[in-house]
């Protein structure tokens, strides 16, 4: 077997990530402590590469087709989550210009960090096999651990990463293990030779329901569904907040990548088999997240358990399957990294000298003094609560329509419930800014990175809502390669 | 014969593993664990990978255990600190998870027919032919666990290293 041309043509997006991760762990030997920033600077230009080769693959023969010995595939769907990973590596680094400062953990590695958590992220989209997916997974999550314990003063940081590093570390063994099962049934573990083989009934052995179990357990961990979710609250909160937000759309979104083509290619002819797995995992995920998120103080640990709420509305999208079903999770993966990073960056903006800004009722009365930055968090608390013309709402939308159309009325209908349930809190925050009077005077940052990242944020999910067509269009054209 | 021999090294491979959770002194588990190591190892011989029995001998039971047992001893870990971690309460549910999981796993292993599971006998396992297979159909996750590696040895000194006065 030899590799030609093609097979590295397919990785220059993701060598020149890890490239430049790799390269800059040298260079920030060169750079003043108060310059770090450079080495952020630079990130985002490896970024910016990564998204010009990725985007240029597009129309080159190198697409379609499985490289590396099947271990490998650019297609429309690595390409989209590629370029919605990019936008949330990109976005939380420019909120980190100012908060490594505040915190002062200005270092080189936090972003080169970032950088090989993004080079995992990506390679996981691309992954076709379940083994260059394991090693994806792990090699996105380690930097995030490390990322999650950076604040080293802090003791809810330290216990947060040990939290977040030995369940991983646990969830990873399980995944292995369901894997194991899948090479044990299948003899294979590149994805279409796994449906192949899988096409035959008389595979569908017992063995093969503990595999599916295994490997809804270890992703359900990645993606924090419930019940793996035990780890999320804690790690939210105890993370530097531009990682809260980082893991919240970056890895996250990569790890739905990889349980889409998990599922919908590799495991469809065992379809009936895990539909109802993935469905109590959505369900549980909704309910609890949205319930328990109403009785947090804390705005972090409140948006750690929306995001479970959120990994139940993308889990809806993979129960219903199909392109449509597909086009929707990825649909709302690109809008929750808008609206979701967009809320963050509020919060880092409260985060000044002595003032945490992490508890809600530090929101009170804050359109009196700060209106610009009150209407933005009005603008993702309606989005991340689906309230139209936001893009939350044309994602939620589209993920319920994609349920119906198969005929899942009843979990569209304890979804919008939910939504419901949701929107207690998020409008709650709203309610705190605009018809309460301020308590204490708020300090807030200023800083050129948060601004532009705000900026972003609120373009997108205005974009996403009030002009949904066009990206639709491309989430299907995208989705349908699955 | 060679079932007789599987069941020796199954039989104490399992019996060690108990002793790894049932020891309550750490050191005790551990050397339990490389006894555990050894008798997979041994598994690995009766399936004709003896390179991968080299492998989990040098790598696991010389140098993972080694170091385990230096963090051990180094560390001290009593046996009341110990406990602190494991809360009577949750034992009882323990109890109750196990013969249900047990009895899963019974139902599972009986409803499957094993027939033609892996990739077959007759299977070369020589270090030519998984250097081979590393370098040619696993060449991109071989890569990718280099990467992995470096970001590992990374982290571990950014997360050891004393960033304030």
């Amino acid at each position: 077997m030899i590799f030609g041309l093609r097979d590295v043509m397919a990785v220059i997006p993701e060598a020149i990530v890890a490239g430049a991760a790799c390269l800059l762990l040298l260079v920030d030997f060169l750079i003043a402590k108060k310059r770090k920033i450079i080495v952020a600077a630079l990130s985002i230009a490896a970024v910016a590469a990564a998204a010009f080769f990725s985007l240029y693959l597009v129309g080159t023969d190198v697409m379609w087709k499985k490289v590396f010995a099947g271990m490998f595939v650019v297609d429309g769907f690595s390409t989209f989550f590629k370029f919605v990973l990019y936008l949330a590596t990109v976005l939380s680094m420019m909120l980190s210009f100012h908060y490594v400062k505040e915190e002062d953990i200005n270092t080189g590695e936090y972003y080169t960090l970032m950088l090989f958590s993004l080079s995992g992220m990506m390679i996981a989209a691309s992954a076709s096999d379940l083994l260059s997916i394991y090693v994806a997974v792990e090699l996105m999550s380690i930097p995030v651990y490390v990322l999650v314990g950076f604040l080293q003063k802090d003791a809810r940081s330290n216990e947060a990463a040990m939290k977040y590093v030995i369940l991983g570390a646990f969830s990873s063994g399980v995944l292995l293990y369901g894997i194991s099962f899948i090479y044990g049934i299948t003899g294979t573990t590149e994805l279409s030779a796994v449906a192949g083989a899988l096409a035959d009934p008389s595979m569908h052995t017992p063995a093969l329901s503990i595999a599916i179990i295994m490997l809804v357990a270890g992703f359900g961990f990645k993606i924090a569904g419930v019940p793996f979710h035990m780890w999320a609250p804690d790690a939210y909160e105890g993370a530097p907040t531009p990682i809260t937000g980082f893991m919240s759309a970056g890895p996250k979104a990569a790890a739905c990548a990889a349980v889409l083509r998990v599922f919908t290619e590799g495991l469809q002819p065992a379809y009936s088999r895990w539909v109802v797995i993935v469905a109590i995992v959505a369900v549980l995920s909704l309910v609890y997240g949205n319930i328990v998120a109403i009785a947090q103080k804390n705005i972090k640990r409140m948006l750690a358990y929306s995001s479970i709420g959120h990994v139940g509305y993308a889990l809806l999208g993979l129960v219903a399957g199909g392109t449509e079903g597909a086009s929707s999770v990825m649909y709302y993966m690109a809008v929750y990294a808008f609206m979701n990073l967009g809320a963050f960056s509020i919060i880092i903006m409260m985060r000044k000298g002595e003032q945490k800004g992490e508890m809600i009722e530090d929101y009170t009365g804050l359109a009196k003094t700060r209106g610009g930055m009150a209407l933005l968090m009005l603008i993702f608390m309606f989005s991340l609560a689906g309230l139209p013309p936001t893009a939350g709402f044309i994602g939620k939308f589209y993920i319920f329509m994609a349920l119906i159309h198969k005929g899942m009325v009843g979990l569209a209908v304890i979804a919008v419930l939910m939504s419901a349930v949701g929107a207690y809190f998020y409008i709650r925050i709203v309610m705190l800014m605009y018809m309460k009077d301020p308590v204490n005077p708020v300090e807030t940052a200023s800083s050129r990175g948060l601004y532009y990242a705000l900026a972003i944020a609120a373009a997108g999910t205005i974009l996403l809502g009030v002009y949904p067509g066009y990206f639709i269009k491309l989430a299907q054209m995208a989705g349908g390669s699955l | 014969m060679e079932r007789l021999f599987f069941l020796i090294f199954a039989s104490v491979a399992v019996v060690s593993a108990l002793c790894v959770v049932l020891f309550r002194n750490p050191v005790r588990s551990a050397l339990a664990l490389m006894l555990c190591l050894l008798q997979v190892a041994c598994v690995f011989v009766l399936l004709r990978s003896p390179f991968l029995a080299v492998v989990q001998v040098f790598v696991y039971v010389g140098a993972v255990m080694v170091l385990f047992l230096f963090v051990v001893m180094i560390l001290d870990i009593r046996q009341a600190e110990l406990e602190a971690f494991f809360p009577p309460r949750n034992r009882w549910l323990m109890y109750a998870i196990i013969p249900v999981i047990t009895f899963e796993f019974l139902l599972v292993i009986l409803g499957t027919s094993f027939e033609g599971f892996g990739p077959g006998a007759g299977g070369e396992t020589k270090v030519e032919v998984i250097g081979r297979a590393l370098f040619t159909e696993y060449l991109l996750p071989f890569e990718v666990v280099s990467v992995l590696l470096l970001v590992a040895m990374v982290g571990a000194i950014v997360m050891a290293k004393k960033r304030w006065d």
